[in-house]
């Protein structure tokens, strides 16, 4: 078990580099002078120049990208160029409300989408094709609208949710939980079909294998073969789906969070990006593929805990 | 060479061409409506000027936020500007915006797919590498910080969206260039000297453009999604020219006053995504014919449906018999009906008794035994017969309470032992299961039961047996763990499907041993299903011979060695190379089992069979009982018995 986080964390470190570098030389490669974009048209030349100082924009590439990464090795990632603050506490502080948001939609997809997957594969015909219909819904609305959609029921007419904000979890639980809910539940959409798809056809593949038909000749319980033998084979692939709804729903936070304005990294790199805060915005990607390298960790471990193949291995 | 030329010239066209499948394609009403659809858009999109009723632009002061209405057919937002007209031109950047995204994507990912699929080892390692790492991240945060260095230019980000998009169609097309270089035609055409980008243009790029532009489609519907939303966040395009994201966002700021306003821009996006999603599915199901999932239409785990209980009779109901069966049917159920393939079907076995079922390849005896359990597989169901088991009809019952009987009264073993285990549970949890479920023990009572049940299947470990899964145990040793779970339950009855089958030579022998003692030891009877005239030889008391969904002979085993009675039952006798005569040539019986639905008239061997008269092919063939303890379905057998003792 310790050897595979070792194992792991060591092959997710060239992620990091890749992703960083990527930032840095995705920009150098987009034509045009960034210090001037950044600065705007109105600004004397000495704020051009102070802009493309601190931003080591007269260093060749390699340079600029090895201070950042020296730097960001003892945790510094620079500074914002707009609200002049550091990043990464900047970073810190909208991080919580991201990971609630994350991981409640990635729970409630898990949870809705297995439910329904199984639903589906114990009965085909009507039951089967409700759970299409809501997997191809819930692939083809975009999550915006469906946020919109949510806000007009459930906070405008119906007044159970508020329709944007957070509340932190200090301030007030139910407060917190309730400005939680929609954005989980429109950030789970397409969460849940593809899960609930991939479930479906994961139990349905193990309830043909030839173990469940010795477990019924047996004559155990068919409740007890459905929830305890079936779906812990099944779990199998759909954790490694879990691992990339994760992703998903991690990219569609900007989306989300902007449509809800909760204030965490999603809506802070939008921010970013309007206001050209290079330093900032890099630093949040940064932060997203930790975050990922995290999950996928979770999701290995979790792997191994089901398939005793991968233990042995 | 020359010889391997005519392979390339054989190359298979079904799965690849697109053409045949127009029909196909034509008889998919959803895929149909879902390109029209799409069709509709992109032609009102590139022509916007033509369509569009209004200038997309025009503001109204006086007609803000309208509703739909005449003059407006969607309505006006919230500065009187025509809300249809700029869905049209919203529609024209959208669709620019995929068409960038797409070109990147297919440029990219077929070539770097082509050369990892089919020059595989380094290239293949490094690419599929980065492709996972890329996969890895959320596309939007990088697209960010490309708008971030040049904020507003929605071409750049689309051109970057499709470089992250890379991968998922580099996967595809390497995938399906991989399962193309396989194929013989390919090596032949490498053999007979082809270049190699001959061989790629020509031969592995047409195969490969099915799954190709599923992934397009799907793409597609990804680039829409993500367009939109960068447009929504406000991120791209100035604020006056229209977009389907901007519409919504400007909607949403109004959602209290005007809710109608996202309506329009929300649902065409939805639909549009929704047909590309439908278009794509529709064409993996026509032309990537080798992805296409059979649906089952009935549950994969359905409770088996009892046949309607039969009025027992008493003269049916005799103490010596275990099990009486009586005009088994089973039928195969499918589209076009009903295909038999099993029919009246009708033997006992007596306590205690081993009996043997012999017979080919899908002459219906695992369907038999099955049909016993009520575990037959999907589609095949049992239509008629009785199976009395202590005067009560096993067939007939109501499924809840068979399954009380299922382990207890009847238990299983199967060919194919390790798959027969659950991979994820340790042999001693899934003993201690079916122990459990049998009898009221407390779980570390069901632990020692379960290593007596190991002893009792000659494991000399087994603590050790009883840690492992199924992956960890040899052929053998996980059938003699099936074993033991059959036993769990104290059966009276141990149905055993081909148990040594798959396994070597010595280790059958050791099965075979195992079970003639434990059948011995516990008195259950056992149904042994073989095509293997030692096993029968070896261990069984008496042979059920089936042919094509019937039983042709039953008799002693003993009795049927020395002198079979049916031509079926000597054809398999003299076809056995351990009961053939030395130094002579093995016989074979010509031809091949019928299959189910295409059974002859009359004596369904007739085809087969040396001893054949007009008489047998006239009507269907009982089973007649030739001597006091044997039956066979042959009409002439007085006749070939008086031709095989003269000769």
């Amino acid at each position: 078990m310790f050897r595979l986080i070792a194992r792991r964390t060591l092959l997710s470190v060239p992620l990091l580099f890749i992703v960083s570098m990527s930032t840095f030389v995705l920009v150098a490669l987009i034509p045009g002078n960034i210090a001037r974009t950044i600065v705007g048209a109105q600004a004397t030349e000495q704020q051009y120049l102070s802009v493309r100082r601190s931003l080591g924009l007269n260093e060749p590439l390699y340079t600029r990208y090895w201070q950042w990464l020296e730097r960001a090795l003892h945790g510094n990632l620079g500074v914002s160029l707009y609200s002049q603050q550091p990043v990464s506490s900047l970073l810190d502080s909208r991080l919580p409300p991201t990971l609630f948001l994350v991981v409640g939609a990635t729970v409630v997809s898990a949870a809705v989408g297995v439910v329904f997957g199984v639903a589906g594969a114990l009965h085909p015909g009507t039951v089967d094709r409700v759970v299409d219909a809501i997997a191809l819904l819930g692939l083809s609305i975009p999550s915006f609208f469906l946020g919109f959609v949510l806000v007009e029921w459930f906070a405008v007419s119906l007044r159970l949710f508020p329709a944007s904000g957070y509340v932190t979890f200090g301030v007030s639980p139910a407060g917190w939980l309730e400005s939680l809910v929609l954005p989980v539940v429109t950030l789970s959409a397409g969460g849940v079909a593809v899960i609930a798809k991939q479930t479906r056809d994961a139990m349905r593949d193990v309830l043909g294998r030839p173990f469940i038909r010795t477990l019924r000749a047996t004559g155990i319980p068919r409740r007890s073969i459905i929830f305890k033998h079936a779906l812990r084979s099944a779990a199998i692939p759909v954790v490694t789906i879990i691992g990339l709804v994760f992703v998903a729903v991690l990219g569609g936070s900007v989306v989300v969070e902007s449509v809800f304005a909760l204030p965490g990294l999603g809506s802070l790199a939008v921010q970013a990006t309007t206001e050209s805060d290079l330093p900032l915005i890099q630093g949040i990607a940064l932060y997203f593929t930790v975050i990922v390298i995290v999950v996928n960790l979770i999701v290995d471990l979790a792997y191994s805990l089901l398939d005793p193949r991968v233990r042995v291995a | 060479m020359s010889a391997l030329v005519p392979l390339i010239a054989e190359r298979p066209r079904g799965s690849s061409g697109l053409r045949p499948s127009v029909h196909l394609w034509l008889r998919r009403p959803v895929a149909v409506c879902a390109t029209a659809f799409l069709a509709v858009l992109v032609v009102v999109s590139v022509a916007a000027p033509l369509f569009a009723p209004y200038n997309p632009e025009a503001q109204d002061l006086t007609r803000v936020l309208s509703g739909p209405s005449t003059h407006n057919l969607l309505g006006t937002d919230t500065l009187g500007r025509d809300v249809l007209s700029r869905l049209i031109y919203g529609g024209r950047r959208s669709l620019l915006s995929i068409v960038e995204g797409l070109v990147v994507v297919m440029l990219l990912g077929i070539p770097l797919g082509l050369a990892a699929g089919y020059l595989g080892g380094w290239t293949d390692r490094v690419l599929s590498r980065v492709g996972e790492m890329v996969m890895a991240i959320p596309a939007i945060v990088l697209i960010l910080v490309v708008l971030a260095a040049v904020p507003h230019n929605e071409d750049v980000a689309m051109l970057t969206f499709g470089v992250l998009g890379t991968p998922t169609v580099m996967r595809v097309v390497r995938g399906a260039t991989l399962q193309v270089r396989r194929d013989l035609y390919i090596q032949a055409a490498r053999v007979s000297g082809l270049t190699h980008l001959r061989i790629v243009t020509r031969h592995i790029l047409p195969r490969v453009t099915g799954p190709v532009i599923v992934q397009a489609s799907l793409f597609s519907a990804y680039a829409l999604l993500f367009e939109t939303g960068i447009a929504y966040l406000g991120l791209t395009g100035n604020p006056e020219a229209p977009t389907w994201g901007g519409m919504i966002a400007e909607a949403s700021t109004v959602i209290e006053q005007q809710s109608w306003l996202l309506v329009p821009p929300g649902a065409l996006v939805a639909l549009t995504i929704l047909a590309l999603g439908l278009l794509g599915n529709g064409i993996r199901d026509v032309a990537v014919v080798d992805d296409v999932a059979t649906r089952p239409r009935r549950a994969a785990l359905r409770a088996s449906t009892a046949l309607k209980s039969a009025q027992v009779d008493h003269r049916d109901v005799r103490p010596d018999r275990l099990i009486v069966v009586s005009d088994l049917e089973v039928v195969l159920r499918n589209r076009g009906g009903t295909t038999p393939i099993v029919a009246g079907v009708s033997f006992d076995i007596r306590h205690g008794e081993t009996v043997g079922l012999v017979g080919e390849s899908g002459c219906g005896k695992s369907v038999t035994a099955l049909a016993l359990l009520r575990l037959l597989p999907n589609g095949l169901e049992t239509t008629a017969g009785r199976a009395l088991w202590e005067g009560r009809d096993i067939l007939g019952m109501p499924e809840g309470e068979f399954n009380d009987l299922r382990g207890c009264t009847f238990a299983y073993v199967s060919q194919d032992a390790q798959a027969s285990l659950d991979p994820t549970f340790t042999v001693s949890s899934q003993l201690s299961e079916a122990i459990r479920h049998h009898e009221r023990l407390s779980r570390r009572a069901a632990k020692e039961r379960a290593l007596e049940l190991l002893r009792l299947v000659e494991f000399s470990e087994p603590q050790r047996v009883a840690r492992a899964r199924a992956n960890e145990l040899s052929g053998g040793m996980a059938q003699r763990v099936a074993i033991a779970l059959a036993l769990s339950g104290h059966p009276r009855l141990l149905i055993a499907d081909e148990p040594t089958t798959a396994l070597d030579v010595t280790v059958q022998a050791e099965i075979l041993a195992l079970l003639r003692r434990l059948q011995s030891e516990t008195g259950m009877s056992l149904l042994l299903i073989t095509h293997n005239w030692g096993v029968v030889a070896d261990i069984c008391d008496r042979t059920l011979v089936m042919y094509a969904g019937q039983v042709v002979e039953q008799s002693p085993a003993q009795s049927m060695f020395d002198l079979p009675l049916h031509p079926y039952t000597r054809g398999l006798l003299q076809s056995h190379p351990s009961l053939a005569v030395a130094h002579s040539h093995l016989k074979t019986i010509p031809g091949n089992v019928p299959s189910p639905g295409s059974w002859p008239d009359g004596c369904r061997f007739a085809p087969r069979c040396p001893y054949v008269a007009a008489k047998c092919r006239a009507d269907e063939i009982p089973l007649l009982a030739a001597q006091s303890d044997r039956d066979t379905r042959c009409i002439r057998v007085g006749e070939i018995l008086a031709e095989v003792t003269s000769a």
